[in-house]
């Protein structure tokens, strides 16, 4: 996403562009296996598998609910990108997340994020993690996110020795 | 090591994800520091880079969880009921540290906070306030 992009469509219409490409770009979604199964403007389903090395509870083979939280907070940023009219950098700010039952051993999860508002510096979200249906939910997380999170940071900001990394989510 | 400490590290050698994270834990009397080794695959954005959102709240809550187990006299693993993460900085490509306070526990529920940090302890990166089911009833 450059500004040199020729602006011939919506952000979202770029977005679905390269829908192959958002998570295999986040490097800790590619270990999770994480998939996205539906993108819409401002609406987001992300499914993660069920894989063993995942497993919290050892005695019922029950996914750690630290998967749960990656696959919600990943699905409610991409949900706030989708929902955006131009391309900008975004970070999680606040996530909260309620825990209702444990998954089903074996079965994937899947993660639908809706972003509900935008204004001009945060997006909205409430996300749902369920087996078949978001009627019967594992967890429901409710998050907001500061957009343009780069802004004023160059790649490889985070490398750099901390006197030069000005800006940021502080 | 001493005997919690051992405890503690048998508990997380025995979760799988704890495993995959490359999570660990020191224990100093009653007072555990968790700590999550940088590594590449916990990246959420490459631009900067920057630890995944999801990953910090994973290891924060798992953190809670591992302290409530040794405040307990290492009975049984709590169960998460709810967890709100406040995120303050961007999460840097090198090693994560986080301590957790227990508010309270009582006979069900417990309160507990969790800040996580890197270099600096007084700079946090993030924080985590959650309840847990301490003595599950057994539908729990």
């Amino acid at each position: 996403m450059t500004d040199n992009t020729p602006d011939d469509g919506t952000a979202f219409d770029r977005l679905r562009e390269v829908s192959h490409m958002i998570l295999d770009a986040v490097p800790h979604a590619r270990v999770l296996g994480l998939s996205l199964e539906t993108l819409e403007p401002g609406r987001v389903v992300l499914r993660v598998p069920y894989n063993p090395k995942f497993i919290g509870d050892p005695e019922t083979g029950v996914i750690h609910g630290g998967v749960v939280t990656t696959l919600l907070d990943n699905a409610s940023a991409v949900a706030v990108t989708s929902a955006m009219e131009n391309y900008t950098s975004t970070a999680t700010l606040d996530l909260r997340i309620d825990y209702m039952r444990p998954g089903e051993p074996g079965v994937d999860i899947f993660g639908e994020a809706i972003c509900y508002k935008m204004t001009r510096s945060i997006g909205f979200v409430r996300a749902t993690a369920y087996h078949e249906t978001p009627d019967d939910p594992i967890a429901t997380a409710q998050a907001s996110f500061m957009l343009d999170s780069n802004a004023g940071r160059r790649a490889g900001a985070n490398l750099q020795p901390k006197s030069s990394a000005k800006g940021g989510a502080s | 090591m001493s005997a919690g400490s051992v405890a503690i590290s048998a508990l997380l050698e025995a979760i799988p994800y704890a495993r995959f994270l490359g999570m660990r834990a020191e224990l100093a009397g009653d007072e555990m520091t968790a700590i999550l080794p940088y590594d590449d695959k916990l990246v959420g954005n490459p631009i900067l880079p920057a630890l995944h959102g999801g990953v910090i709240g994973a290891f924060m809550e798992m953190t809670a969880v591992a302290q409530l187990y040794v405040a307990q006299g290492h009975l049984r693993m709590p169960k998460t009921i709810d967890v709100s993460i406040d995120y303050l900085r961007s999460g840097r490509p090198e090693t994560t540290y986080a301590r957790a306070h227990v508010t309270k526990i009582g006979r069900r529920i417990a309160n507990v906070h969790v800040d996580a940090w890197q270099d600096q302890r007084q700079k946090p990166i993030a924080a985590l306030r959650g309840h847990f089911l301490v003595s599950p009833k057994d539908d729990g």
